[in-house]
């Protein structure tokens, strides 16, 4: 992905030939900062600026009142972080957190592959037309999702439970019960979500050479110990890519319960990121700040062993 | 990827696709029927597939009752100044990046990296504070300015210009063309699918982004598509089904068209450069 590693820059070498010609370099310096500096500016004021500040908020305990003078606020070091952790309801979020993580990305990636391994495997008529179909709900607007899932679950007149009806199960209050809201979040989010996923597997399995599999057909292979032995090795940069960008996103799971359930029944849905929204729009603005960058740091952790792990195999 | 395969074999990999996609495209299907349904119908145990009596009733009220004109032109603005913004500032930092040496480049590409993994969540707080302190909150400029540039575009425009043949950078020069000369005449043209990538996942991003237009749009007048459906869906003592799914039409059809016409573009482009 974007690693700070990939920051060589080989064109170092051009500098002495261009220096030689006269002030070329100086012409190209003021050229480079020239176009860098628009960019920069809106950078630094709305991006880089803001991150350093959060985190003199989580250690201070600045209010919706202090919102003139961010600066004369109290210091409180690590209050407001030993506060979160304290905190029942943000117990209960980082453990929803986790469940959405722990659950939806094994199943994302699951249902992105196995939809790229069906669009991949001879299917030559017809593939952009599914591809586009499986696609669709990536680009829709989440309240619109929202609208409709929350349609399709209501209990009596939803369709999910028509469907249940016809073979007999009574389907159950889905985002109205505290066993089922969680799961039903989940089912929403694989199923808005494996389109990213499915086209970058099917960028993947391109690289797999069909000679390979010819090759174990012939050596008595079947199906699944070619995926197994043949394409999994091959394509397992990418399955590490995506389940790396997948747990940042999931990690930060907030829209589905903020438009589904408001967190809702009894905190089953509420996550670490909608907390801290709600910590926000209360006013409390320092406490937000700690809970924002605990996330922070949980997610950079996750990633940087996923990195690690993605390295040590021998890439 | 399975080359062996006969026909037989292709019939049932086409039904479960099939079945699959059935699944999948339900609740789009089901909206767009959905807001041509009366209210009454949309409750009905159990419920109907094709409305009974089609009526064009809620898109009409949508625009008479709730103003979703003012919302989808706030939308389109802040969606288009965003795309530009990212498309124009980034494409030149990324050529600066990826062609000219200066002095601080390495200091700012690694800035820029370094917050490209940083989720939004953690920049909300001082963000809001520092749009406030501006008196920008509930204005358009307060809804686009913090979006206008992103170290993503950088990424990706930096990575494809530094594919393109140097060649074409050093005879130009040669000739005597100047840095920003050679930016617009040379480069930019040979930008097209990294544009349209970017372009693209810029405006959708925008075009769906709820979370910051909640807190900075107040009132009607700049509320955005998103953050007026969020609003209608909730809190109502009587929710009017029909109209909500003719809301969730209008949000879903505009990005829905684009992304059919630029399909193959945009499916490329997030194939190779793999983000979402």
């Amino acid at each position: 992905m974007s690693t700070p590693t990939a920051a060589t820059t080989p064109q170092e070498a051009a500098v002495p030939t261009r220096t030689s010609r006269t002030g070329g370099a100086r012409l190209e310096e003021r050229a480079g900062w020239l176009l860098t500096l628009p960019f920069l500016l809106l950078f630094v004021v709305f991006t880089a600026w803001p991150v350093i500040q959060s985190v003199f908020f989580s250690f201070t305990d600045i209010r919706n009142k202090d919102l003139r003078t961010p600066f004369a606020v109290d210091f409180v070091w690590f209050e407001q972080y030993a506060k979160a952790f304290a905190d029942p309801i943000f117990r209960q979020a980082a453990f929803n957190t986790g469940y959405f993580v722990v659950v939806g990305v094994p199943l994302t990636i699951i249902v992105a592959l196995a939809a790229a391994i069906a669009l991949n495997s001879g299917i030559s008529r017809f593939r952009a037309f599914f591809r586009l179909g499986f696609y669709t709900p990536v680009i829709t607007s989440i309240v619109a999702v929202a609208v409709v899932w929350r349609f399709l679950l209501h209990p009596d007149s939803g369709l999910v439970n028509t469907v249940l009806g016809w073979v007999g199960i009574d389907g159950p209050n889905w985002l109205g019960s505290t066993t089922w809201s969680m799961p039903s979040l989940i089912a929403m989010a694989v199923w808005r979500n494996f389109g990213t996923g499915m086209i970058i597997f099917l960028a993947g399995l391109q690289a797999v050479p069909t000679q390979l599999l010819e090759a174990s057909a012939i050596d008595g292979a079947n199906a699944w110990q070619r995926f197994l032995n043949v394409v999994l090795p091959i394509i397992r940069p990418t399955v590490l890519f995506v389940m790396v960008t997948t747990t940042i996103g999931y990690l930060q799971f907030f829209e589905e319960p903020f438009v589904m359930t408001k967190g809702g029944p009894l905190n089953s849905t509420i996550s670490a990121s909608m907390y801290t929204y709600q910590q926000f729009s209360f006013g409390n603005y320092g406490f937000a700040a700690a809970l924002s960058y605990l996330i922070f740091i949980v997610i950079a952790i996750i990633t940087a062993i996923q990195f690690k792990f993605l390295s040590e195999k021998g890439d | 990827m399975f080359q062996d395969n006969g026909l037989r074999r292709r019939w049932w990999l086409y039904l479960i696709l099939s079945v699959a996609l059935i699944v999948v495209v339900t609740p789009f299907v089901w909206m767009v029927l959905g807001a041509f349904k009366t209210s009454s119908e949309l409750r009905k145990v159990p419920p109907t597939w094709l409305p009974e009596n089609p009526t064009l009733e809620n898109f009409t009220s949508l625009f008479s009752r709730l103003s979703f004109d003012t919302y989808f032109l706030n939308s389109t603005l802040v969606a288009v100044a965003v795309t530009v913004g990212n498309l124009l500032f980034c494409s030149m930092v990324g050529y600066a990046l990826a062609m000219l040496n200066f002095r601080g480049k390495k200091l700012v590409f690694g800035l820029i990296m370094a917050t490209l993994m940083i989720p939004g969540v953690v920049t909300f707080v001082p963000l809001f504070v520092l749009v406030a302190n501006m008196g920008l909150v509930n204005t358009l400029p307060g809804l686009i300015l913090p979006f206008l540039v992103g170290p993503f575009g950088v990424f990706l425009m930096r990575q494809f210009i530094m594919g393109l043949p140097k060649d074409l950078v050093e005879a130009a020069r040669i000739d005597g063309a100047g840095e920003l000369k050679i930016f617009a005449r040379i480069i930019l043209p040979l930008l097209g699918p990294a544009m349209a990538t970017l372009g693209i996942l810029t405006f959708l991003g925008s075009w769906n982004n709820f979370l910051w237009p909640l807190v900075v749009a107040q009132t009607n007048d700049t509320y955005t598509l998103p953050v007026a459906l969020a609003l209608y869906s909730t809190g109502q003592n009587q929710t009017e089904y029909g109209l909500l799914m003719a809301g969730a039409t209008v949000v879903v059809l505009p990005v829905l068209v684009v992304f059919l016409i630029f399909q193959r573009r945009f499916i490329q482009g997030i194939a190779t450069t793999g983000i979402k």
